[in-house]
C-alpha cells in the first residue's frame, strides 16, 4: 500500500465549502462557505443543534455527498476526485451505526472485514481488540436487533474500526443512548485517540460534550460560527457566571427573575439554585435579599448561548400564560391528576414497561428521563389512552383509562416527538384544523386562533407553510396545536430534542408559565439538564423506574464520599451501575 | 494510489456481500415467503383453484313431456363432463334459477319434442344461455352444439346410416389436446412467481438497505457500486433459479403438465428474463428509496403487467391495438410465448429464438441504465 501524499500535518480541509439541496423547487441551503481544519489526532467536536449542517459536513467529508463550492481535503487527497481513496483510508459511523439487524455481531464483523478488505490473518487479533474495547465479547452470537441500543453504538463502531483508520468520523454517535453507554463510548475514543494516534471528528447535540473534545467547531444554520479550544471559548464568559440561591424564592420563580434582569444572557435551574450567567451581576431589585451569589466556573454552553443571542436578538417571556388557565385548575390539590398503579405493557415476550407506578399532582412539572427504549414513549402512550395496559391501572384526571379513554383524551394536550403536523398546510391552517379537531367553531375558534398567534409569536408567519419552518418554530406551533382545547394535563414527549439551545431555553420558559397557571406537564427527554426543571422526576431503564422524586432527592441518593454534590447525569450513571449487570 | 483494489480485492469484498445476502434472506420471513410461500401458494391456486374451462356447468333441463326420445337426448348431457344438469318442472322455474344464479342455461325442449323427430321433421331445442360473461357464454353454446352433433350421430350410428350432412368438420386439437387450462396456466404462472423474486423482492430489499441507513455504511467503505449491485444480483439471481425449478418441478410431477422441450432450453430462457426481472428490481431501487413506494412501483410496473399484459391469462392477440403495442415492453410476454412453447410444443426455435432475443434486448437495457443511475452518492 502506497501512503497518499504527505499531507502536511492536516487531516481535514475544508475550504469555503457550499452545499444546497434542491426538492422539487425548494431550495435549502445546508453550508454556507463552511471552512475549517482539523489537525491529526486528538478529537475535534462538531457541534450544533438539529439542521445545522453538521451530517452534510460529515457526508461531504466521506465522499457520500458532492459539494456544489469549495474544497475538501481528507489525508491530502481531494475528495471531489479520489472519493474511493477516501473511502479506503477513513472510517465513518452514520448516525444509524449502519448495522445489519438480522445478523449477528459477530457476522457484522466479518462483513465489514470483508469489505474492508482485512486480511484473514489480521482479523483474530483485531476482533480480540475491539471486543475487548467494547464489552461485546459475551454477546458475538447474538443479533444485532437484540443488542441494547448503547451496544448497538459500540458494535457500529467496532464494525468501522475493523481495519484502523487514520480519520474517524463520527455522526452523532451518543444521541439517545444512555450515559453509561455514552460515558464508554468516550472512554473508547480517548483510547484511540492516544493509543492508535487516530484523528476524530466527531458531532453532537449535546453542549456538555464539546468540554471533551480538543478542538470545536461551532455550527449553526450552516455558518460556521466559532473554531477552538472549548476551553478558549468558555474563558470569554470568566466572570459572568454565578450560582444564585435563594431560601424564600422557589428555583423556577427564581430563574425567570433573573433572565429577565438588564444585561442576563442566561439563567437555568441547577442543583437547588440558578446558574446565572450576566453582564450585570448585581443589578437593582432583582435579587432577593437572601440571595447568595457565588461565582461559576465558565461552561462552554455560556458562550455558545451568548453567541446565538447576538445573532438572534434574544426574547424575553415573563408571568403565567394568558389563556391557558384550564377547568378543573381549583380542585382540591391534594388529589392526584395522573395515578399510575403498577402498570405494565407487553409486545409479545417482551416487556416495554413493567410495573410503573407514581403520581402526579395538579400544577406539578413531572419528567421521565431515559434513553431511547427505556419504556417512556410507551408508558406516555398508555396516559394518553392511546396504547392499552398489558396489566395494572392508570387514572388522568379522575378518569380509568381502561374504560373512558375518549373522556380522559378530551383533557390532554399531546404533542408528539414528531410533532404531528400538517407539513403542507400553514400556520393558521394547523391551528384551525386541530381547534376543530377539538369541537371550536365560529367565534370562539377565531379568538383560541388568535390567542395561539399572539402566545407563541407566530403571527408573521400565521401564512407560511409549516414544512418550511426552523425546528424551534415547528415545535412551538406544536406547542400550540396541543394547547387549542385549553387541557388541563400536558403530555410533551421529547419536545425539545434537536432543538437549539436558545429554543430550548425558551421552551421551557413556556412550560414553567404553564405550570405557574394550573396546567400539569408531563414531560420526556433524555437531555440530563433538562431534568433538572421538572419538580419531580422518574428515572428509567429497560421498562422500570429506577429512582423517582425530586432532582435534589434523587441526586442526594448518588451522594458519596469521593463525589459530594454528583450531576444529574453521575446520579443516573450510579443508578444504573447498582442494578444487576445483563446475563449473556 | 491506496485503490480498492490494492485492498484484498474485490473478490473479498463480493464474497462478503453475497454471504450477507443469504444470510439476511435466510433470517428474514418476508423474503422467503415472497421467494417461495408466494410461488407455491399461486401454483396451487392456479392448478386447482382457477380453471378456464367449463366443466360442470349446471344447466337446467326442462322436458315437459319425457319420451324415449327426450330422454335419449338429455342422457347426453347427463354423460358429458361439461354439464351438471338439473331438471326442472317447467320454464318458470328455470328462468326462476337462472335468475338466482343456480344454473347458467336453460336447455328446453318442446312438449312434442319426440313426435316431432320421429316424424322426421326438425324438432327445436331451445337454448338459453347466461350471458354476463360472454366468454363463459360462448363456451357453454359451443358445448352444447357439440353435445347435440354427438347425438345426431350417434343416432344416425344406431339407426345403422351415416349422418346426412353435406360437411363434416373433424377438428383435432393440438399440442394441449385434453384441452386443460392448467397446462398453460401453470407454465405462465412461472413468469410471474420470477417476477415477483426479480423486481418485487429485488426492489424491496434495496430498499430497505436505504431505509436502515446500512447503505450509508456500505458506501463509505472501499466497495464499487457494481460490487455492491453483484451482491444483489447473484444471490437473487440464485433464489429465482430456485423459484423457477420448483415452479417447473410442482408443473410436472404434481400437474402433470407436460415439458415437451428441453431443459436445458428452458434453464438459458429463464435465466434471460430473470436477468431482465432483476434488471427492473434494481432500476426501481435507484428511484424508490423506501419500500412502500419500491414496493407500489414494483406491482405496479412489473408484477401487474406480468400478469395481464404477458399473455399468460388474456390472449395477446384478441387485444386493442394500443394495448397489444404496450405488451411489447412487457418482458413477460416474451417469456410466455416461450415458456408455453417449450412446454407444450417443444423446442421450437422460431418461436424460442426471436423472443429469447427481445428479453436479451431488455435485460441489457436495463443493466444499462442501472449502470447509469447508480452512483456512490447519497443524492
Amino acid at each position: 500500500m502506497t501512503r497518499p501524499r504527505e499531507p502536511g500535518a492536516v487531516v481535514l480541509e475544508f475550504r469555503d465549502v457550499g452545499k444546497t439541496f434542491h426538492a422539487g423547487k425548494r431550495a435549502v441551503v445546508a453550508l454556507r462557505q463552511v471552512a475549517f481544519t482539523l489537525r491529526p489526532g486528538g478529537v475535534t467536536g462538531l457541534i450544533g443543534p438539529d439542521g445545522a449542517g453538521k451530517t452534510t459536513v460529515m457526508r461531504l467529508a466521506a465522499g457520500l455527498l458532492a459539494a456544489d463550492a469549495g474544497q475538501i481535503t481528507v489525508l491530502g487527497l481531494d475528495v471531489a476526485r479520489d472519493a474511493l481513496a477516501v473511502q479506503a483510508a477513513i472510517g465513518y459511523m452514520p448516525q444509524r451505526f449502519g448495522l445489519y439487524e438480522d445478523l449477528t455481531v459477530q457476522e457484522n464483523l466479518d462483513l465489514y472485514a470483508d469489505l474492508q478488505g482485512v486480511s484473514h490473518g489480521e482479523r483474530a487479533q483485531r476482533y480480540r481488540e475491539l471486543m475487548h474495547m467494547t464489552g461485546l465479547a459475551p454477546f458475538t452470537t447474538r443479533l444485532a436487533a437484540r443488542l441494547s441500543g448503547g451496544m448497538k453504538q459500540k458494535l457500529g463502531l467496532a464494525c468501522t474500526l475493523v481495519r484502523a483508520p487514520r480519520l474517524l468520523l463520527l455522526d452523532e454517535p451518543t444521541v439517545g443512548v444512555d450515559p453509561v453507554s455514552r460515558r464508554e463510548l468516550w472512554r473508547i475514543i480517548d483510547r484511540l485517540v492516544e493509543q492508535e494516534g487516530m484523528s476524530v471528528l466527531l458531532s453532537t447535540a449535546y453542549l456538555d460534550e464539546a468540554e471533551r473534545c480538543g478542538q470545536v467547531v461551532l455550527l449553526h444554520q450552516g455558518d460556521v460560527l466559532q473554531q477552538g479550544a472549548p476551553g478558549a471559548l468558555s474563558e470569554r464568559m470568566a466572570g459572568r457566571s454565578y450560582q444564585v440561591t435563594a431560601a424564600g424564592i422557589k428555583p423556577r420563580a427564581l430563574q425567570q427573575r433573573l433572565a429577565a434582569a438588564p444585561g442576563a444572557i442566561d439563567a437555568v435551574i441547577h442543583g437547588d439554585g440558578v446558574r446565572w450567567v450576566t453582564d450585570q451581576p448585581a443589578p437593582e431589585g432583582v435579587l432577593p435579599p437572601d440571595a447568595r451569589v457565588t461565582a461559576a466556573a465558565p461552561r462552554f454552553e455560556d458562550s455558545f448561548i451568548a453567541l446565538l443571542q447576538t445573532l438572534d436578538g434574544g426574547r424575553r417571556i415573563e408571568g403565567p400564560m394568558a389563556g391557558v388557565a384550564a377547568a378543573g385548575v381549583k380542585a382540591a390539590p391534594a388529589a392526584p391528576v395522573i395515578e399510575v398503579r403498577r402498570a405494565q405493557r407487553r409486545f409479545g415476550d417482551f416487556y416495554a414497561v413493567r410495573d410503573v407506578s407514581f403520581d402526579v399532582a395538579q400544577g406539578e412539572v413531572f419528567g421521565l428521563l431515559g434513553a431511547n427504549g427505556a419504556g417512556k414513549s410507551t408508558t406516555f402512550r398508555m396516559l394518553c389512552g392511546l396504547l392499552p395496559a398489558s396489566a395494572g391501572s392508570l387514572r388522568v384526571a379522575g378518569v380509568d383509562l381502561r374504560h373512558a379513554a375518549a373522556a380522559a383524551r378530551a383533557r390532554i394536550g399531546y404533542m408528539s416527538q414528531k410533532f404531528s403536523l400538517y407539513g403542507n398546510l400553514t400556520v393558521r391552517q394547523n391551528l384551525k384544523f386541530f381547534s376543530s379537531a377539538y369541537n371550536l367553531t365560529g367565534k370562539p375558534r377565531e379568538a383560541r386562533i388568535a390567542w395561539a398567534l399572539e402566545e407563541f409569536d407566530l403571527a408573521a408567519q400565521a401564512e407560511a407553510v409549516s414544512l418550511d419552518l426552523p425546528l424551534g418554530y415547528k415545535q412551538r406551533l406544536a406547542l400550540a396545536c396541543a394547547l387549542m382545547h385549553g387541557p388541563g394535563i400536558l403530555f410533551l414527549d421529547e419536545p425539545t430534542s434537536g432543538v437549539d439551545p436558545l429554543a430550548r431555553r425558551e421552551f421551557w420558559r413556556r412550560i414553567n408559565r404553564l405550570a405557574e397557571s394550573g396546567v400539569t406537564v408531563m414531560v420526556t427527554t433524555h437531555f440530563m439538564e433538562e431534568a433538572e426543571y421538572c419538580d419531580r422526576l422518574a428515572i428509567m431503564a429497560a421498562g422500570e423506574i429506577l429512582a423517582l422524586g425530586a432532582p435534589a432527592e434523587i441526586k442526594a441518593r448518588a451522594a458519596s464520599a469521593a463525589n459530594p454534590t454528583p450531576s444529574m447525569e453521575e446520579a443516573f450513571i450510579a443508578l444504573i451501575e447498582a442494578q444487576p449487570v445483563e446475563a449473556a | 494510489m491506496t485503490t480498492s483494489a490494492a485492498r484484498g480485492g474485490w473478490r473479498m469484498r463480493l464474497r462478503g456481500l453475497i454471504r450477507k445476502e443469504f444470510r439476511q434472506i435466510v433470517r428474514d420471513p418476508s423474503s422467503i415467503a415472497i421467494a417461495f410461500l408466494m410461488p407455491v401458494a399461486l401454483l396451487l391456486l392456479f392448478g386447482y383453484g382457477i380453471s378456464l374451462d367449463a366443466e360442470e356447468v349446471p344447466v337446467a333441463l326442462v322436458a315437459p313431456q319425457p319420451s324415449a326420445a327426450s330422454a335419449s337426448f338429455t342422457s347426453a348431457f347427463y354423460g358429458s363432463r361439461y354439464f351438471a344438469p338439473r331438471p326442472m318442472p317447467d320454464m318458470a322455474a328455470a328462468e326462476a334459477a337462472l335468475m338466482a344464479g343456480r344454473v347458467d342455461g336453460i336447455i328446453r325442449l318442446q312438449g312434442n319434442f319426440a313426435r316431432r323427430l320421429e316424424g322426421g321433421g326438425s324438432a327445436p331445442v331451445q337454448v338459453i344461455v347466461n350471458g354476463v360473461d360472454a366468454n363463459n357464454a360462448r363456451m357453454i353454446s359451443g358445448y352444447v352444439q357439440s353435445t347435440w352433433a354427438n347425438w345426431l350421430a350417434q343416432r344416425a350410428q344406431a339407426a345403422g346410416g351415416e349422418l346426412d350432412m353435406p360437411v363434416q368438420v373433424e377438428p383435432r386439437i393440438w399440442f394441449n389436446g385434453e384441452m386443460r387450462s392448467r397446462n398453460f396456466l401453470v407454465p405462465g404462472l412461472i413468469a410471474v412467481i420470477m417476477t415477483l423474486i426479480g423486481a418485487l423482492l429485488t426492489a424491496l430489499v434495496m430498499a430497505r438497505e436505504w431505509e436502515r441507513g446500512t447503505m450509508e455504511a456500505l458506501m463509505v467503505t472501499p466497495v464499487a457500486i457494481r460490487e455492491i449491485l453483484l451482491g444483489k444480483l447473484i444471490p437473487y439471481f440464485v433464489l429465482g433459479t430456485g423459484g423457477m425449478l420448483l415452479a417447473v418441478g410442482m408443473a410436472v410431477f404434481l400437474f402433470d403438465v407436460p415439458l415437451r422441450g428441453s431443459l436445458w432450453v428452458l434453464l438459458i430462457c429463464s435465466s434471460l428474463f430473470l436477468l431482465a426481472a432483476l434488471g427492473m428490481g434494481l432500476l426501481i431501487s435507484t428511484i424508490a428509496r423506501n419500500q412502500f413506494v419500491a414496493g407500489q412501483v414494483a406491482i405496479i410496473a412489473t408484477f401487474l403487467p406480468a400478469f395481464i399484459l404477458s399473455g399468460f391469462i388474456f390472449d395477446i392477440g384478441s387485444m386493442p391495438w394500443a394495448l397489444r403495442g404496450i405488451t411489447h415492453l412487457i418482458a413477460a410476454r416474451y417469456f410466455v410465448a416461450i415458456l408455453q412453447t417449450v412446454f407444450l410444443a417443444g423446442d421450437v426455435w422460431p418461436v424460442i429464438l426471436p423472443n429469447a432475443l427481445a428479453l436479451l434486448l431488455m435485460a441489457a437495457l436495463f443493466f444499462g441504465l442501472v449502470r447509469r443511475n447508480s452512483r456512490k452518492r447519497l443524492e
